[in-house]
């Protein structure tokens, strides 16, 4: 039968925490970061926790452009602290880019990624995560130092620490259940969004 | 030009393209290592002013500079011919969000090629560029390179487009084998 099966050596716990209190529980000062939100939870959720804040760049497509847009953007702004936040799927889309951001180590980029297990925005069906692949395993082994797990509340204030302090690149995995984001109107003009976050930060479009 | 499609110490547009993207405020070299695109990683690469990005995937060099364009940085990617189609889908964000973009793109499949698996991808190159609304622009001869880095980077940056400029292999040097 075509049914997938578990990965036999993954012996994760089940995920308990719903996104919708975990999201803001973990990052309850958005408005602190320049901010990437990857398709299509992520975005939605940073844009529902700003208020359709100016500093958040939702994506609506170009599904795996999250981390490299959140590594330009450290890049091009080191005295701001760049928070890209992602999905399971995007970021399985482009695993590499984990590795380049290990090799260029921007001290002020964090990286959140929020694992629910499904690719939620297409009938549910389950991810390699869902299916046992970590992702917090595949960070560290690309070399980023500081990575850390929330499977549970217990594990969210080392996690807000990591965010906050100035530890340097760092990877945070948020396991949550299958369910909706948090959700507002949102514009998916792409062009409209650039100049918004280019006007707020820099002045000019 | 080497034996192998590596611009050899002689041609003098790879340091002149290197001085020109850096007069023109580049900050950020995004590449997937290629032969063609030798000198101006090492240059990149020995400019404590840069930031020289090896990717694993070209399209992860799309998001970047689309990324620091947020940031009011200008990047460039450099590529092989057969990066060109990795980038496809994620040249959304850049014409959909009227990002600009520069990229080099070194040709394989082109003037001269002698490894038949290169032509799918190299002669393909412009029109799957073209189909997603990015300007190709092609450079032949050592003496137009700088010319046309000057109209791409005018069309990238400041009209703020999507901008390809294709190194042909008639400039770079086929591969032999």
């Amino acid at each position: 039968m075509a049914q997938h099966k578990r990965i036999q050596n993954a012996n994760l716990p089940e995920a308990t925490l719903d996104r919708r209190q975990a999201v803001p529980a973990l990052i309850p000062n958005p408005h602190d970061f320049l901010v990437i939100g990857g398709l299509a939870g992520a975005a939605q959720e940073l844009t529902a926790m700003t208020d359709d804040g100016a500093g958040v760049y939702g994506l609506g497509g170009a599904m795996g452009a999250a981390l490299g847009m959140g590594l330009g953007l450290a890049l091009a702004q080191p005295g701001r602290k760049v928070l890209a936040v992602t999905g399971d799927g995007e970021l399985l889309m482009n695993l590499g880019t984990l590795a380049t951001c290990a090799v260029l180590n921007p001290g002020n980029l964090r990286i959140v990624c929020v694992d629910n297990g499904h690719y939620g925005e297409t009938g549910n069906q389950d991810s390699h995560t869902g299916l046992g692949v970590q992702l917090d395993r595949i960070a560290a082994g690309c070399g980023i130092s500081t990575v850390h797990t929330i499977h549970t509340e217990a594990d969210m204030a080392e996690g807000r620490r990591l965010l906050e302090a100035d530890v340097g690149l760092c990877f945070i995995l948020l396991r949550v259940k299958e369910g909706p984001a948090l959700r507002v109107p949102r514009s998916l003009d792409p062009a409209f969004t650039r100049n918004r976050f280019r006007m707020a930060l820099l002045g000019k479009a | 030009m080497s034996e192998h499609g590596e611009v050899t110490g002689n041609a003098t547009w790879p340091d002149a393209l290197y001085d020109l993207l850096r007069a023109n405020d580049v900050t950020q070299f995004a590449y997937v290592p290629d032969a063609g695109h030798k000198t101006m990683i090492d240059r990149s690469l020995a400019d404590p002013d840069v930031h020289s990005i090896s990717l694993t995937t070209e399209e992860e060099g799309v998001a970047l500079a689309a990324g620091a364009d947020l940031g009011g940085a200008r990047a460039v990617l450099l590529m092989q011919s057969s990066g060109a189609g990795n980038c496809i889908n994620m040249l959304s964000l850049t014409v959909g969000g009227r990002f600009p973009l520069l990229t080099f793109i070194s040709m394989r499949g082109d003037f001269g090629e002698g490894n038949p698996w290169q032509f799918p991808m190299g002669q393909a190159t412009q029109k799957v560029l073209e189909a997603m609304n990015v300007i190709v622009l092609r450079a032949d001869h050592p003496n137009e390179v700088i010319d046309v880095a000057k109209a791409a980077i005018t069309m990238a940056y400041q009209s703020g487009l999507a901008v390809a400029v294709l190194l042909s292999q008639r400039l770079i040097g086929a591969k032999k084998f």
